[in-house]
């Protein structure tokens, strides 16, 4: 693409690490190291996964009934704040790619308000709200109806995994300030392998929830069967 | 021929040097140092210690088995004892030694390339390593851990009340460590290459550490929310694995043995390698059929993701599951098999030179066969169910492990050696300590696999008298193999000050890294070099027409 250009440019401001022979080189084993580091974050989803699949199958019932705790509103909202979060995300990224500093600026900022406005839902409407039910595993469970144990199991899922993603999106939002910082300070001019494995990573965060939101909140006979 | 030819090199007043040990001096140039070279020495330091305390615990059990009533300890202590020297050794040992400390020191310098794609992360690595290792080490202090290394529920989640949480902790944290060096070496072997390095002319140890750090980086994370979720059930009493509380304890068995099969052969593959390297080496001869044995590497990882169901042939898994991973396991003694074969074709016909470590990869050789056709043993459903969780797989696993792993480990610490002190070790000694560990190593773990088809359950601390004989064996072997740890220690920490200077290349070897200084400069390479030849271009073989003349 446009590297060739970019290369002589990132040699010139020192932005080539000593290991790397030019910056092409150095663009490529970025992007290589953060797909791969996604392929170990599936196998790290994957495993909570693989047994809320098994727990499920075994339990059908009793997780159709904690499925229905839970709150199709907030997190069909929280799914729309990341599927925009990831538009902004891939816009900044083109920025990046297009020296546009402002641009840039203008859609991390917009990335990094998404991401606070999911876990503002996340923490403050949803986990909030289930804690104060008596829904929360461990700490405050309170529900004595039929399959209670499985009950619970089902919701101590719903926290481990929208726990983990969350936390995912924490760290985001640290990677997202860093970069606002660094784009303030004119670092990614003709420079943008940082935004764009930052944004790979970002849009991995988001698929997660794209798995999750129909896993947790709508399978499972909500809407009948 | 490899002892002799490089003595002339040596010369007391040779003219300074720089190079990458004393570029800088303190000890914050080591512990804030980016360079691959150094990180290795950091990686072989701590995995050292933490061999030495693995071995410790495995001392103070034999001592026990000497009497059937338990001559030492008491059962509880024992049961922390096995607990300490499985999860010490596997996890800040073995998984770590051969590719953080040979990996680390070798794949740039033989790929031709500055430093790995990422130093920071990979001194990082080693933090987290250390971090992971100190958490374990404070369990141990605190009382220790009696669950096994396999860390089976309910046991560990509920019965047992020994500290349990710091150590899945312990390995939770040290899982980080290797995704992130596996990462670092896939990226690396991609994108570092020297020009003219191509696929086929890299070394077979770069394949093997490839293979292993794609199983790194899929494995660890399936290891890592696993004990996440143990230390969750021990803290909030929540069902996951309890099926008091709803779990279900064999779903545990099955996260952990996904993650815990192809860790053997992490711990396994990239000693495969190294011996492809000295095989090679010290035959002077081309490793017979490269490609088979560069895939083959592969195939193993591929197929350890397919056999995890075999150590739960009693867990009461179906019958079909039980026969596929049966089939599968049997799959893989065929790459392993085509590694055997293509040694010791390289070795036909080629000028062997029984240096210290051709003695250790020879000896690999033989015992990685017995290890491996025990494990078909052990891969039949209807023979496993005699044998499983009796000494036979005892035995089995450590001369994959021991008889395997390690002695790869030390053929290859050996034979590079020279390359990371730029000193000669005294071979003589060298070539006893290898005698001695594979004496002391058979006398140790033969019995155990008559032990096991007599019936002698794994894990416990006393065992009827008539079994007593054979364990007294196995505890004098122990002993022997100890002397043969130690005696390396010695020399070789003797060779840093004292030993000659190695020169380049000692032993005459092809391979980028014998092309540079010993030890190397900072940078591994004055110019980056430019391959134009295969790996082990070990000239022509005069074999079949020279043979035919004569």
């Amino acid at each position: 693409m446009a590297n060739e250009q970019v290369t002589v440019a990132e040699e010139h401001r020192g932005l080539v690490k000593e290991q790397f022979d030019d910056s092409l080189q150095q663009y490529q084993a970025s992007n290589l190291g953060m797909w791969l580091f996604l392929a170990t974050e599936v196998l790290f989803f994957g495993g909570l996964l693989a047994s809320l699949t098994i727990y499920r199958y075994q339990y059908f019932h009793a997780f159709a009934i904690g499925s229905h705790f839970l709150s199709v509103f907030w997190g069909g909202t929280n799914t729309a704040v990341l599927i925009c979060s990831s538009l902004t995300m891939a816009l900044a990224v083109r920025a990046a790619q297009l020296s546009k500093r402002k641009d840039l600026i203008v859609f991390l900022v917009f990335t990094l308000c998404l991401g606070i406005l999911f876990l503002f839902i996340k923490f403050g409407e949803e986990w909030h709200h289930e804690y104060l039910e008596g829904l929360a595993p461990g700490v405050n469970f309170t529900y004595h109806g039929p399959h209670a144990p499985h009950v619970e199991l089902f919701m101590f899922f719903y926290f481990a995994l929208t726990g983990l993603h969350a936390l995912h999106m924490i760290v985001g939002c640290g990677i997202l300030i860093t970069l606002i910082i660094l784009a303030a300070r004119n670092r990614f001019k003709e420079h943008f392998t940082p935004v764009e494995i930052a944004g790979l990573y970002w849009h991995f965060v988001d698929i997660v929830w794209i798995f999750l939101y129909p896993l947790l909140y709508l399978l499972g006979g909500r809407f009948g069967h | 021929m490899g002892t002799g030819n490089s003595i002339a090199l040596s010369k007391p007043g040779e003219e300074y040097r720089v190079h990458y040990l004393n570029a800088k001096y303190g000890i914050k140039s080591w512990l804030l140092t980016t360079d691959h070279k150094r990180i290795a020495w950091l990686y072989f330091i701590s995995t050292s210690f933490f061999f030495v305390i693995g071995g410790l615990a495995a001392t103070f059990m034999r001592l026990n088995l000497v009497s059937p009533q338990g001559a030492l300890v008491q059962p509880a202590t024992y049961n922390k004892l096995f607990t300490m020297h499985g999860t010490i050794m596997i996890f800040f040992f073995l998984a770590p030694a051969v590719p953080t400390v040979l990996g680390n020191f070798l794949i740039p310098m033989m790929i031709g390339a500055r430093d790995v794609a990422f130093p920071k992360l990979n001194l990082l690595s080693w933090y987290i390593f250390i971090t992971a290792g100190a958490t374990f080490l404070w369990c141990a202090i605190s009382g220790g851990v009696a669950t096994g290394w396999t860390f089976y529920t309910p046991l560990s989640s509920t019965y047992t009340n020994t500290h349990v949480i710091s150590a899945a902790m312990a390995v939770f944290i040290s899982g980080f460590s290797s995704i992130l060096t596996g990462l670092n070496f896939i990226v690396t072997i991609h994108k570092m290459r020297a020009p003219g390095m191509t696929w086929f002319r890299l070394p077979l140890f770069i394949w093997a550490l490839y293979a292993t750090s794609i199983i790194f980086i899929l494995a660890m994370p399936v290891i890592a929310i696993t004990m996440a979720l143990l230390v969750v059930e021990r803290i909030f009493h929540v069902g996951i694995f309890d099926p008091a509380l709803g779990g279900d304890p064999v779903l545990f068995q099955h996260l952990f043995w996904f993650f815990g099969h192809p860790e053997v052969y992490i711990l396994i593959l990239p000693s495969l390698g190294v011996i492809s390297e000295l095989i090679a080496a010290f035959s002077r001869r081309r490793v017979f059929g490269y490609e088979f044995v560069a895939f083959s590497s592969f195939a193993i990882a591929f197929i350890s993701f397919l056999v995890w169901g075999h150590h739960m042939f009693v867990s009461g898994q179906s019958i079909y599951a039980g026969i596929f991973f049966s089939a599968m396991t049997m799959a893989v003694a065929i790459p392993s098999a085509v590694k055997v074969f293509n040694w010791i074709a390289t070795l036909y016909k080629g000028s062997v030179a029984l240096d210290a470590p051709m003695l250790y990869a020879l000896g690999f050789i033989g015992l990685f066969t017995i290890g491996g056709l025990t494990g078909l043993y052990l891969a039949s459903t209807g023979l496993d169910i005699f044998l499983h969780d009796t000494y036979f797989v005892v035995a089995h696993f450590h001369y994959i492990m021991v008889g395997g792993a390690i002695m790869g480990y030390m053929g290859g610490l050996h034979y590079w050696w020279p390359k990371m002190t730029g000193k000669r070790y005294p071979e003589h000694w060298a070539r006893v300590a290898a005698l001695i560990i594979f004496i002391g190593f058979n006398l140790t773990f033969g019995p155990q696999f008559i032990l096991g088809v007599e019936g002698m359950p794994r894990r416990y601390a006393t065992y009827p008298p008539k079994f007593q004989f054979l364990n007294i064996m196995s505890s004098a072997g122990a002993s022997i193999l100890a002397v043969g740890y130690l005696l390396p220690a010695i020399y070789l920490l003797w060779s840093i000050k004292y030993g000659p200077a190695a020169g380049p290349n000692p032993w005459g070897a092809k391979g980028l890294e014998w092309t540079t200084a010993s030890p190397p400069p900072v940078h591994n390479f004055d110019v980056i070099p430019i391959v134009t030849e295969e790996a082990y271009a070990y000239g022509h073989e005069p074999a079949v027409v020279g043979s035919a003349a004569s």
